[in-house]
């Protein structure tokens, strides 16, 4: 999982190293609208709903924080 | 603030929209999305087609008075029958005289026709359905045309992905009146202004006059360029707001109306974008074709108008001969939020006409 979301991020955002460990918010690697395109290509990569209220950028600042997101909404 | 109207009804809806499209490929290079990243927004946010004026003069009152004729024209309204004219919108023609007396005088009425203006956005058309159930209380008021409008297009930085691919410019003409039928209408009005800074245009009132100064283009953390003439919008705060308070209004208002989900035949919300529509509609358990979310994508958001515009182009038809209960919901600047559950149908008239200028 944690290579496909790598994969995602980069196809989003190529010019950044996602494999880094940073705070891909604080470090304006990801924007508002990155955060849509990532939700929409999220849901399709594993057929999930994401929760409209956990769309919010402290869900996206890290790989384990996209796959606690995940992991989450795959329950629901 | 929980509503409860009998005896009232809306017989007609028009909107007007300006013959001016632009298509988002238009705009493409003024925003700094790569290629991908907007085929991917095109589709998730619903950028497709808007209809803006092409005249820096025209006004909302153009739209009106265009919608107004057409009405007259065709007999749909009788102006002797008005008793009173709402006008709502964020662009009026000019600060003074309101321009509810612009289309007063465009139509002659006499004296006795009140009319005034309320300055408010995307939930003008739940505000004017308020204000027009209410003056209908009044023995004399038997017929009240509520005019939803906005050229909002003109007060938006080209440059600015978050706004200028979703705006619309539109006018919608709502006529409200009273019936014998045994109609109740519920509603529900919420504000809260600690976050009326969510959605504004910072000069151009008398806190911040315009100056050559207001018009210098300014980068923002995101990389959109606007002045301080221009709207801002701040799109995490307004869509937190929309995903955490509209579907407890939904929930609140069904209730009030002693109605569960599946009573309703078609939520008409406003139409901020197809992602924050359908990530509403998910979160509300809302069947996805009772929800409509395509007037971003064909007209842009026109504010006010927008609900109006949901109605005539999904609805326009079938609204002429039959009837539906609905769910009516609007929310933005203010901010502001409201719902209201009646029955909508059997229209004199219910739909969407083309400006030329």
């Amino acid at each position: 999982m944690k290579d496909k979301i790598i994969n995602i991020l980069t196809e989003i955002r190529p010019e950044f190293d996602f494999k880094e460990n940073l705070n891909f918010i604080e470090n304006g690697m990801l924007d508002s609208f990155d955060i849509v395109l990532l939700v929409s290509i999220l849901e399709e990569t594993f057929s999930i709903i994401i929760d409209g209220l956990d769309v919010n950028p402290s869900n996206f600042y890290s790989i384990n924080s996209i796959i606690e997101l995940i992991n989450k909404n795959n329950k629901q | 603030m929980n509503l409860s109207f009998n005896n009232k009804k809306i017989t007609g809806i028009l909107t007007v929209v300006p013959s001016n499209e632009v298509l988002f490929e238009d705009e493409i290079d003024q925003y700094n999305f790569t290629e991908t990243q907007s085929l991917r927004l095109k589709k998730v946010m619903g950028y497709n087609k808007k209809r803006i004026v092409k005249n820096k003069t025209t006004c909302s009152s153009d739209l009106c008075f265009f919608g107004l004729d057409y009405l007259l024209e065709n007999n749909y309204i009788n102006k002797n029958e008005i008793d009173a004219l709402i006008f709502i919108s964020q662009t009026p023609d000019y600060l003074m005289p309101p321009t509810s007396n612009l289309i007063h005088k465009h139509l002659g009425l006499g004296c006795d026709v009140v009319c005034f203006d309320i300055n408010q956005g995307c939930a003008g058309f739940i505000l004017g359905l308020f204000e027009a159930f209410m003056l209908l209380e009044q023995k004399s008021i038997k017929k009240v045309v509520l005019f939803n409008a906005d050229v909002l297009s003109s007060k938006v930085s080209k440059r600015d992905r978050n706004s200028n691919p979703l705006i619309g410019d539109a006018s919608s003409i709502t006529i409200i009146e009273k019936t014998q039928e045994d109609s109740r209408i519920d509603g529900i009005i919420k504000m809260d202004g600690s976050g009326a800074f969510s959605l504004h245009i910072p000069a151009g009132g008398s806190r911040i006059p315009i100056t050559p100064d207001t018009g210098i283009l300014e980068i923002d953390s995101e990389g959109n360029f606007r002045s301080k003439n221009d709207l801002i919008m701040k799109g995490d705060e307004v869509y937190n707001f929309v995903l955490s308070k509209i579907p407890s209004l939904i929930e609140d208002v069904l209730k009030l109306s002693s109605k569960n989900k599946d009573d309703i035949d078609y939520y008409l919300f406003h139409q901020p974008n197809k992602f924050m529509l359908d990530k509403l509609s998910d979160k509300m358990c809302l069947n996805k074709y009772k929800v409509f979310s395509n007037i971003v994508e064909n007209f842009g958001n026109s504010s006010g108008a927008s609900i109006p515009t949901t109605i005539c182009h999904n609805l326009g038809n079938l609204l002429k001969n039959d009837s539906f209960s609905v769910c009516l919901s609007g929310f933005g600047v203010g901010l502001t939020w409201g719902a209201f559950v009646m029955d909508l149908g059997n229209l004199n008239f219910c739909e969407i006409i083309n400006y030329d200028e």
